[in-house]
């Protein structure tokens, strides 16, 4: 009776300090996001105090002056991004619907499959170089045909390659939604003779609406946030970009040029409060994405 | 029913597209700097501008090093978390645990770099590349955290109720039973993360800083490839830009690697429940 | 997470006070990438010098992330302020930042008056067979090619260099944007580092950029003839250069070039200052570390020179390697002289 309970309070000890040490770990997480978090606060701080809200629509960045105003970043940023969705849609929706719908096993799907999950293990920083050596040109051409000031580099550029990134997001998830289709609603419709195309345009995408546009919402936040293949061919331009052609910025991209010799406290922190408006922007860009589609895989 | 197939046609042209670039990209990288990689250029550090025999020993043995140092922090740390979530699927810190792994998800990688310049770095008064490890290991837990959760939850309950009622403590349950169970989902998942920080530069643009040495020493600034491909690729001289394919082809081998023998992991050793 | 590890390098002594970290300029790296190496074979001494741009020297020596820094730029008041303790500047060399452009099918060397680089640089002159650009350059065929502006994304000495000697003479920049390391380009792309520049400039037909002189040469690259406060058009070259710095520098060797007075003088020169603190006891910094320093700086005013004029670069002259020298002097660790 005594070496029972011996035997069980040690082993009892060992499973509570094991199952602490579980929990210990979860908690870190959330120590881990707040804190990042909180320093970018605390850090923005400096620049929020000195330039409140006008910081988001202030036309200048003039580090010299000790200006700083937001607005060609977030312009940057958002222009890049929306333009890269909008040319990466067609593609990742024609994945999604040929991998969920039209084959979604055999070795010509599992081959389109492994392209696809290849396309986003490349690393930025090699699409930003292959951009600069063959996009760029490739790009002045078009420019010169078309008569505008033959950059080359410029928010084009960015959203192209960044399109070429972001496609696999909502390609995959796309994917798994359409394949989730009931087929039980599908042979409904094909047994009163509807054709494939019918079944896609009137059954599949409608019910898939609203986890497909969860998808484009994660491939949103992926373009928002990324750094190096931008910052190589945007053109580095702290002006308002007056058309699509024209060299920029993105909030990405003036962070990592300039944040190793912002050598003002309120320089520094208006870098960060930019920092900061990415985090939150991506971050409830990809939490709004996660919800919707936990909510139509559950209903 | 014509319509059917134009479209069906159109969906395929489409998809099939991606290739494209893909392909692209990597014969355009591979074909200019395979011709750089030799013996020299893997065991030689860069020279001076404008001077020949340069190579990318430095950056190759900083960027091993710094990624096995950020494994080995986020791994046990990683796979500890994804045991709890998906053992409390539906206690309050799991929870608010799974949305701070959202957001460290979510979280783009230059912003990661700004926290720990001010938490690591700056406090340690310099740039090492300990603090680029610890950079990448955060951005590898969300990865590493959910892919456990996930092969963890595959695995049936009773395998668990059997072992605990066969009187193992539950740590041996988990450690030596479900685990080894879920291997290589689990494994699957840490490739996944190596293959993914391998290739990440922002983060260390602030935190490793690099360094034109050889350098093994975790406590100082450390090169490594994406690093010196960002800096050698937008610079004017024409020896940086061949060191900068051949570390582009390396990295690109590296992580395509990584990613196809996950692929074939996962298929062969597939446990069958 | 923060982390208050007890600092590993005091105990490491020699070995890692064997490893000096340095960053700034971008204008001097060619030379300092040299001199290092040759530094290195001599002695074993291993400098990690960062080629961040002159404003990122200044900020990481403000953090005391760098032994030393290297900025074209003295230190402006408020940095002075920043830095919380004196800081020395000890001249390296001097050097040209010329503008560079890229058009293939020009055989001869442009010529550029103060105004016209004024005008391109504002926007103001937007083709290459412009009128004003044709003025100075009679009978030059010159292409209808637009111009393509690239200037300095970071925070750069070299820009602060052409944009004070814009600022001096052109009215209309001095009002706005003014001269800086970092200012608000009218127009123009932005290139990380002198390299960045070049790259831009080597790879955009039509291209006009400013770099130091070291980089046009070693990336081939066409520059043009300006014309200086004497109404002569220099090359720039380590000749035009050396008769531009070739002034009596004050005690803390903080001075501009541009807008040389000299006949033959190349108007947008320049110096390039290392950075360090004048007390040395700091954060854990061993008096091994800080004569490491000191003898390293040493080493580049006096045997460091030679290598200056093969990379382009003029080398200080007497009277300015002697100003350094006594500036090198006042140096201390823990109010004691280092260099003997």
């Amino acid at each position: 009776m005594e070496i029972r309970h011996f035997f069980s309070l040690r082993k009892v000890r060992a499973e509570a300090a094991f199952k602490r040490t579980l929990l210990i770990t979860s908690i870190v997480m959330i120590v881990i996001a707040l804190g990042i978090f909180l320093t970018l606060l605390v850090h923005s701080m400096p620049s929020i105090k000195a330039l409140g809200l006008k910081y988001l629509w202030g036309k200048t960045w003039d580090p010299v002056s000790n200006i700083y105003g937001g607005l060609p970043f977030l312009l940057g940023t958002l222009l890049t991004s929306f333009l890269a969705l909008i040319i990466s849609v067609p593609f990742s929706y024609a994945i999604a619907i040929y991998l969920g719908e039209y084959k979604t096993t055999g070795w010509l799907s599992g081959f389109l499959k492994n392209i696809v999950e290849l396309v986003a293990a490349v690393p930025s920083v090699i699409y930003g170089f292959w951009a600069l050596v063959v996009l760029v040109p490739i790009v002045r051409t078009i420019e010169t045909k078309f008569g505008v000031a033959p950059y080359g580099v410029g928010i084009f550029t960015a959203s192209l390659v960044l399109a070429i990134m972001i496609i696999p997001y909502a390609a995959s998830l796309g994917r798994e939604l359409i394949r989730l289709t009931p087929s039980a609603l599908k042979e409904g419709a094909y047994s009163l003779g509807a054709t494939r195309y019918e079944v896609l345009k009137n059954i599949t995408l409608p019910y898939t609406k609203s986890g497909l546009f969860a998808g484009l919402l994660l491939s949103l936040g992926r373009a928002l946030g990324e750094t190096m293949a931008v910052t190589m061919v945007i053109g580095n331009s702290n002006m308002l970009p007056a058309n699509i052609f024209a060299p920029s910025n993105t909030m990405a991209s003036v962070i990592a040029n300039e944040f190793t010799e912002a050598d003002r406290t309120v320089y520094l922190s208006a870098l960060i409060e930019l920092g900061l408006l990415l985090f939150l922007v991506t971050v409830v860009i990809n939490i709004i994405g996660k919800a919707v589609i936990k909510r139509f895989t559950n209903e | 029913m014509w319509k059917s197939r134009a479209f069906e046609a159109l969906i395929i042209l489409f998809a099939f597209l991606i290739t494209l670039p893909l392909f692209a990209i990597i014969y355009y990288v591979v074909k200019t700097g395979i011709a750089q990689i030799n013996w020299n250029f893997l065991t030689n550090i860069p020279q001076p501008v404008g001077e020949l025999g340069g190579g990318i020993a430095n950056a190759l043995v900083g960027s091993i090093l710094i990624v096995l140092i950020a494994t080995a922090i986020a791994v046990p740390l990683g796979i500890l978390c994804g045991i709890y979530l998906s053992e409390n699927s539906n206690s309050k810190i799991s929870y608010w645990s799974r949305l701070a792994v959202d957001i460290l998800q979510g979280t783009p990688s230059i912003v990661i770099g700004i926290v720990i310049y001010f938490w690591v770095v700056k406090p340690r008064g310099g740039f090492s590349a300990l603090s680029g490890s610890i950079a990448l290991a955060i951005m590898m837990l969300p990865i590493i955290i959910r892919s456990t959760e996930e092969n963890l939850k595959l695995i049936p309950s009773s395998l668990k109720e059997a072992g605990l009622a066969l009187g193992l403590p539950y740590q041996k349950v988990i450690l030596r039973i479900i685990i080894p169970c879920g291997f290589s989902g689990i494994l699957s998942g840490i490739m996944l993360a190596v293959a993914r920080v391998a290739g990440e530069t922002a983060p260390l643009l602030f935190t490793a800083f690099g360094n034109p040495y050889l350098s093994t020493n975790l406590l100082k600034p450390m090169q490594s490839l994406p690093l010196l491909i960002f800096n050698y690729a937008t610079s004017p001289y024409d020896e940086w830009h061949q060191l900068a394919w051949g570390a582009s082809t390396i990295l690109l081998i590296w992580v395509l690697l990584l990613n196809i023998s996950t692929k074939l992991i996962t298929r062969k050793w597939k446990v069958q429940l | 997470m923060s982390c208050n590890n007890p600092d590993t390098t005091k105990t490491g002594g020699s070995e890692n006070d064997n490893t000096l970290i340095g960053a700034g300029s971008t204008f001097v790296y060619p030379l300092f990438s040299k001199q290092f190496a040759e530094y290195n074979k001599q002695t074993g001494l291993k400098v990690n010098y960062q080629s961040i741009g002159s404003g990122g020297g200044i900020q990481q020596l403000m953090h005391k992330t760098v032994d030393f820094g290297d900025s074209d730029a003295p230190l402006n008041d408020e940095q002075t302020q920043q830095m919380g303790a004196p800081v020395l500047h000890i001249p390296m060399c001097s050097g040209a930042v010329v503008i560079s452009y890229n058009l293939p099918g020009l055989k001869d060397t442009l010529k550029l008056t103060p105004d016209v680089i004024a005008n391109i640089f504002l926007g103001k002159v937007k083709a290459w067979n412009d009128a004003q650009i044709a003025a100075v350059n009679a009978g030059v065929q010159l292409p209808s090619t637009p111009i393509v502006v690239a200037h300095r994304s970071d925070g750069s000495g070299t820009t602060n260099i052409f944009t004070t000697y814009l600022s001096k003479v052109s009215p209309q920049w001095n009002t706005s944007p003014g001269k800086g390391s970092s200012i608000n380009w009218p127009i123009g792309l932005g290139g990380k580092g002198n390299e960045g520049v070049a790259g831009l400039v080597k790879q955009t037909p039509g291209a006009i950029g400013y770099v130091e002189l070291a980089y046009a040469i070693q990336n081939k690259m066409a520059f043009a003839k300006v014309q200086n406060k004497a109404g002569n058009f220099i090359t720039p070259s380590v000749a035009s250069t050396s008769a531009a710095s070739n002034i009596q520098l004050p005690e803390d060797s903080k001075v501009s070039l541009t807008n040389t007075d000299a006949a033959d003088g190349y108007p947008i020169s320049g110096f390039t200052w290392a950075l360090v603190y004048k007390e040395q006891k700091y954060d854990n910094r061993s008096q091994g570390r800080a004569t490491n320093l000191l003898k390293l700086l040493w080493w580049n005013i006096h045997d460091g020179q030679k290598f200056c004029e093969a990379l382009n670069y003029a080398p200080l002259s007497s009277s300015a390697v002697t100003v350094a020298e006594k500036i090198l002097h006042s140096a201390t660790y823990d109010g004691k002289q280092i260099l003997q």
